[in-house]
């Protein structure tokens, strides 16, 4: 197939063959972090800007990692450090970084949707890094390829979701792509942090942890985001980890012995993922860390590659 | 419109990758450092036969990989098709050994010198020799082969296409003929 979008946006705009295709680059990239020389000229005078509004550790890193290892140049930005704080817009700022030559802007924004005011205003690639609650593309791309890897497959592949769905674009994102790709997923979270409707999405809905977990064959953990809790809708720390904190007693109980967790980080030990279940031999967390790199690769190449891009 | 002569068939193919496993261990002095890297798609393929054949005449394996150069290719911008990225799958260090580097057709030269950037940063080789079961000339970069199949002088609007069981289902090597374009 022809990858012909200048963009990554979200999951929920990309065809199954899309979503297969971007899986299978990532596979043939992932070979190049393996290397002694762990670089490829690909994207040899390019330049990727990481325009990060919001605090990021592993995402912007992964990010940068990944172009510098296609030998694209990379800035970073954080807006805390720039002239955002002087009042600037989101497509003013772009539309500078376009006029500085720039080939694809990262964006991380708190507001849903800002990757799509941002692309409609310049010509250059835009990539999702994360908008507000709306989708985290690359993480859910990581995810599914990280279960691929796993499990040779997606289709008939029961994944159960656990934690803040309502806040969560992990969430949304992995639910988007599980489904168009044949997976039976299931959310699960106190009901104050299941969103309105969310079962339109084609998932099914529990608020018991040992049911989410009995059919399943992975459990994908999401971080508790207190700082989102603006309206003192979260439970407190223990109570959550008393009914929903993943345990090794709870996986025990499990019909799939070698159910996998995954966790996009950072991970809140003792919260919504017992410490000895975070380094137990199930847990593929830091695999998820080391496929990003290859997803991430695949993305930005498929992006500078696309006819529509410059 | 296009014409099609069929220049080489599964017996001469064969009778050729033969007639090159020889002088590749005539040439090395046997199999003492030698390995055999494949250009995907039908470089690979070639470069799995030959190791066949090197075992069968010398009774010893020699290490077989397979790279992929789209991330090294100086036309990414300007190809018409799209590429797609393969896997390289090299699961042996090359430094110090003589690589015989394998590919289909030899023409402008460009994909052996994105293999050769490719190779440099797996290892560091003793020696790169270049094994081609076609050339068809018209050299765009100072590139030669050492070891040659068959040597086919074509005009730029000709294309050689090979094909091979293992993608195509049949081995042979034919000259399409673009008769639509001005000769």
């Amino acid at each position: 197939m022809k990858w012909t979008r200048k963009d990554l946006l979200g999951l929920e705009y990309l065809s199954k063959e899309e979503l297969e295709f971007i899986l299978a680059t990532a596979d043939s990239f992932k070979e190049v972090s393996t290397r002694e020389i762990k670089k490829v000229p690909a994207l040899r005078g390019k330049t990727v800007v990481n325009l990060f509004y919001e605090p990021s550790t592993r995402t912007r890193v992964s990010f940068e990692v990944a172009a510098k290892r296609l030998s694209a140049d990379v800035i970073n930005i954080a807006a805390e450090t720039s002239s955002v704080k002087k009042g600037e817009t989101l497509i003013d700022t772009g539309k500078n970084i376009q006029a500085l030559k720039a080939d694809i802007i990262v964006l991380r924004n708190s507001f849903s949707g800002s990757p799509f005011l941002l692309s409609r205003h310049v010509d250059i690639s835009v990539i999702n890094a994360g908008d507000g609650w709306h989708e985290h593309p690359t993480q859910a791309l990581l995810d599914i390829f990280t279960l691929k890897e796993k499990f040779g497959r997606i289709e008939g592949l029961n994944v159960s979701i656990v934690g803040d769905i309502a806040h969560s674009r992990v969430a949304r994102s992995n639910i988007w792509g599980l489904t168009k790709l044949g997976a039976k997923v299931t959310v699960c979270a106190p009901p104050m942090l299941i969103p309105y409707a969310i079962e339109e999405m084609g998932v099914r809905i529990t608020h018991d942890i040992d049911e989410a977990l009995y059919e399943a064959d992975a459990v994908n953990v999401l971080r508790m985001q207190f700082e989102r809790d603006q309206q003192n809708a979260f439970p407190e720390h223990i109570d959550y980890f008393r009914q929903y904190g993943i345990t090794r007693e709870r996986l025990d109980k499990a019909k799939n012995k070698n159910l996998i967790v995954m966790h996009p980080g950072p991970i809140n030990r003792g919260i919504e993922l017992a410490s000895e279940v975070a380094d137990c031999p199930q847990s593929v967390i830091l695999e998820q860390v080391t496929n990003g790199i290859a997803v991430r690769m695949a993305v930005l190449f498929l992006v500078s590659q696309s006819e529509n891009s410059q | 419109m296009k014409e099609k002569t069929k220049i080489l068939d599964k017996e001469s193919i064969n009778r050729i990758l033969n007639r090159m496993a020889h002088e590749i261990l005539e040439k090395n002095k046997g199999t003492g450092e030698l390995c055999i890297i494949g250009i995907r798609t039908h470089g690979a393929f070639l470069a799995s036969r030959m190791g066949t054949r090197i075992k069968l005449i010398e009774n010893k394996e020699v290490p077989v990989g397979i790279l992929d150069i789209t991330l090294y290719r100086d036309d990414l911008t300007l190809i018409s098709s799209q590429p797609v990225v393969h896997k390289t799958e090299i699961d042996f260090d090359i430094t110090g050994k003589h690589v015989i580097l394998v590919d289909d057709v030899l023409y402008t030269g460009r994909t052996v010198r994105a293999a050769l950037d490719a190779l440099v940063d797996f290892g560091r080789p003793t020696t790169i020799q270049l094994a081609v079961l076609i050339d068809r000339g018209h050299r765009e970069l100072p590139i030669r082969p050492d070891y040659v199949g068959k040597n086919i002088p074509t005009a730029q609007q000709e294309t050689i296409e090979v094909r091979m069981e293992e993608s195509e289902g049949i081995d042979e090597v034919v000259i399409i003929e673009k008769s639509h374009l001005p000769s």
